[in-house]
């Protein structure tokens, strides 16, 4: 057990909250009483070794990949370095893509080997780890921008469905971007592959070279940056309708390759209110989708959004006269 | 020492190094003028499961984090993430009692949603950047205006009622995201009708048609003459201050003419105004003062032969310091470069002393409408009352405030002094900034207060969502008494 690490239940009493140094976890899990608490028992027992054990092989997990590269050998490490081995030859990328959604396969794969439960999620920082059993699932919400949190769609997720990650990458979010991309969001088989798959798709939404966009060295940022000299996007200035296309549209190619490997099932990009979807439609636009019901679950923003809820009231549909 | 000032963040095993002004990649630390110290990145979630943020000393460096959050006398709760009972009659979401030095006082603690707001923005620069009320715009739209300059700095007037509600929905929202990012200290991006693109951050240099303004110029090149001549005298027989307004000449100033300085036949190009001042010696630029100036010689004509003498003494400087080079005339009368005699080191070096380093600041302006007042009393005029007796102290996320004098409660803060992404917005669209009221508890009861809402620090210190800040060094303590207040 480390110092460090908070481990509690939220509010609502059904919801875990997980969080030791950038990791922050919202866990629930669904079930019979006694499995959800073994569930959770499980997962906290895991939780608190899963940043010194990252943080031991840092400098590998930090370098690029390589085809016939070293392999790390904690499990996360690995998870993560095997979601990003596909993009090896053809890109840059390191295993620090792929982080949160391997850190949240590992916890859920603890509890779901822990307890029988009927469904469950651990969502990280908005890469999303999900177990669906016959007859359960999801409906996922979509925000833009983690400081904005409006919804731009839902996406209905059963265990019929091969989905069992959610992954959003933008260049607002926490982790630099190359490219544009307000927010893609993809939807794979594992939560690690839709990180590392979202972090490629985001990185394609971009205009080489186009002057509106200003890009800084990462490591002009932050020094140990993963991405050292390579110009990440800083801010994004007037783009035409033509742009924002033009910029969509390389994302969507890159999107429809990684689909057509068999990497993703499906991704949503956004980009100045532009949206296109590439895959399966299980991504539903916000003007179709009943927003009422949906769980917002990107960047943390899981406030259920009910009629009844206060703050939710408030935020939409007052003013301050 | 990591490269660039960065620090080396010890609360977890990733050892972030983090530049000034930036964040480890937990975002909950960050390096704030080279300290390390604690934020709160999940402002949004924890303001919907409505909780306080109390902003105590930051812990002793020399002990480790246990995990647990820490505890003490010096507490304040600020309001974000407070949450509102806005459009309700409900008490405020956090009424908090504490006693101060034997007195019992009270906070009332919420988030007002504020539509009549603005920023007003003091930019440090004498380059013109448009047209007194032309309009300001953000991402096209437009945001604001050009108003009243002030001395060395120009001023906008950024949000507003009329941007935020009045416009297209796109208007509102680009208003809402440029309020939000300059009052969260994040950087904007804004253009000025028929004048120049500006980046604005508060507490940083503005950086104007993409280049960085450092300092701020201690006074137009006349201006400097007229500062510095007494230093001047007797040690150099001339001094000319480069400037890209007015250039000044100590011999031809009344500066010099009073002090006795001799007729050097210095001739100058550029436009004379009045004796020793010259207008439009060259084209604006990034050189000497504010000029295109790369050889200060190139706006010198030749000296006068009946007036110069082999041998005269000339400094040329530029009105930041900056630039400064040091002549004699030989024989020819041409003037030579020499090293700077060390009797002027200290002239060049007290102009740069005086130049402040260019900053943006941004106050965040704000009234607070009737029903935020009614959320701290049944009688919401007492407040606006007691505010204006001082007997309530208004603070924004801790931080002090300047209250307008008239009615209602309008109040000014700088947004460096309110922690860090403090200020949250709804789609309204409208800004969302935190207020606590604080005063004694006799005098909460007095103004017909929620008195059976009343909740003790200590029940609050107990709920595991609240989150710790270092208080801000500079702002006074928001409950320590009127007395000790003033002093400060």
């Amino acid at each position: 057990m480390n110092a460090r690490a908070q481990i509690s239940l939220l509010p609502d009493g059904h919801r875990l909250h997980m969080h030791d140094g950038p990791i922050d976890l919202i866990v629930e899990a669904f079930g019979r009483t006694g499995e959800i608490k073994d569930a959770y028992q499980a997962a906290s027992r895991r939780f608190v070794d899963v940043l010194d054990e990252l943080c031991a092989e840092l400098p590998l997990l930090r370098a690029q990949a390589r085809k016939g590269g070293r392999w790390p050998g904690g499990r996360i490490a690995r998870r993560m370095a095997a979601a990003v081995a596909p993009y090896a030859e053809r890109t840059f990328i390191t295993p620090m893509a792929a982080v949160a959604g391997a850190v949240a396969e590992e916890i859920l794969e603890t509890m779901t080997n822990a307890a029988r439960l009927a469904k469950a999620y651990v969502n990280d920082g908005g890469d999303i780890a999900l177990h669906l059993t016959q007859g359960e699932n999801f409906i996922a919400g979509m925000v833009e921008r983690p400081d904005r949190p409006s919804l731009f769609g839902t996406a209905t997720l059963d265990a019929s469905q091969p989905v069992r990650g959610i992954a959003t990458s933008g260049w607002q979010g926490r982790s630099f971007s190359l490219g544009i991309a307000d927010a893609v969001t993809v939807l794979a088989d594992r939560a690690a592959m839709a990180d590392g798959a979202a972090t490629i798709v985001a990185n394609a939404v971009d205009l080489p070279g186009h002057p509106n966009i200003i890009r800084v060295s990462a490591r002009s940022l932050v020094p140990d940056s993963d991405m050292g000299d390579r110009l990440v996007t800083l801010g994004v200035e007037n783009l035409s309708r033509d742009d924002v296309s033009d910029a969509v549209q390389a994302g969507v190619v890159c999107a429809q390759r990684l689909a057509g490997e068999g990497l993703i099932h499906c991704a949503a990009l956004r980009l100045r209110g532009e949206t296109r979807i590439v895959g399966r439609p299980a991504v539903i636009p916000k003007s179709e989708s009943n927003e009422e019901s949906a769980v917002l679950v990107h960047e943390q923003l899981h406030i259920r959004l009910s009629a009844g809820d206060r703050n939710q009231t408030v935020c939409s549909k007052t003013y301050e006269k | 020492m990591p490269e660039d000032n960065a620090i080396r963040c010890d609360a977890c095993p990733v050892l972030c190094y983090i530049k000034p002004g930036r964040t480890g990649a937990c975002d909950r630390y960050g390096n704030h003028d080279g300290q390390l110290v604690r934020l709160d990145p999940h402002i949004v979630l924890d303001r919907a499961v409505s909780r306080g943020d109390s902003v105590v000393p930051f812990l002793d460096r020399d002990r480790e984090w246990d995990g647990s959050l820490v505890s003490g006398p010096e507490n304040f709760v600020t309001a974000i993430g407070a949450g509102t009972t806005y459009p309700d009659y409900k008490p405020a979401p956090f009424i908090i009692s504490s006693e101060v030095q034997g007195v019992d006082m009270v906070s009332v603690v919420t988030e007002g949603i504020f539509s009549y707001c603005g920023v007003k923005v003091k930019i440090d620069t004498d380059r013109h950047l448009g047209p007194e009320t032309n309009l300001v715009r953000a991402q096209g739209e437009p945001v604001g205006h050009v108003t009243t300059s002030e001395y060395g700095s120009q001023m906008l007037s950024l949000g507003g009622v009329r941007h935020l509600t009045g416009g297209s929905r796109k208007e509102g929202t680009v208003a809402c995201d440029t309020l939000l990012n300059l009052c969260n200290r994040k950087a904007a991006e804004l253009t000025i009708d028929e004048g120049a693109t500006v980046i604005v951050q508060a507490g940083k240099a503005p950086v104007i048609g993409g280049a960085q303004e450092e300092r701020m110029r201690v006074g137009c090149g006349s201006a400097t003459i007229g500062m510095f001549a007494k230093q001047w005298f007797n040690k150099v027989d001339d001094v000319v201050v480069v400037d890209d307004h007015i250039t000044g000449v100590l011999s031809e100033h009344q500066a010099g003419k009073l002090l006795g300085v001799r007729e050097t036949g210095i001739k100058m190009k550029g436009r004379r105004s009045t004796p020793g001042r010259y207008f439009q010696v060259a084209e604006p630029g990034t050189a000497w003062g504010g000029t295109n100036i790369q050889d200060p010689l190139s706006i010198l004509k030749s000296f006068n032969p009946k007036k110069a003498w082999p041998g005269l003494r000339l400094l040329m400087v530029s009105t930041t310091g900056e630039h400064y080079a040091y002549f004699e005339l030989d024989d020819g009368l041409n003037p030579i470069e020499k090293d700077l005699p060390g009797s002027l080191n200290e002239s060049v070096a007290r102009i740069k002393e005086n130049c402040e380093p260019a900053l943006c600041s941004v106050l965040f302006m704000g009234g607070a409408g009737g029903s935020l007042r009614a959320g701290v009393t049944e009688n919401p005029v007492r407040l606006t009352h007691s505010v204006r007796d001082a007997l309530t102290r208004v603070t924004c996320g801790g931080a002090p405030v300047y209250v307008w004098p008239g009615g209602g409660i309008t109040f000014m803060v700088d947004v460096t002094r309110v922690p860090g992404n403090g200020f949250g917005y709804v789609p309204t669209p409208a800004l969302v900034a935190p207020i606590e009221f604080t005063l004694n508890l006799s005098d909460y009861a007095a103004l017909g207060g929620y008195l059976d809402h009343v909740r003790t620090l200590d029940s609050i210190m107990g709920d595991d969502r609240r989150r710790h800040l270092p208080a801000h060094g500079n702002n006074p303590w928001p409950l320590a008494s009127a007395k000790s207040r003033r002093k400060l």
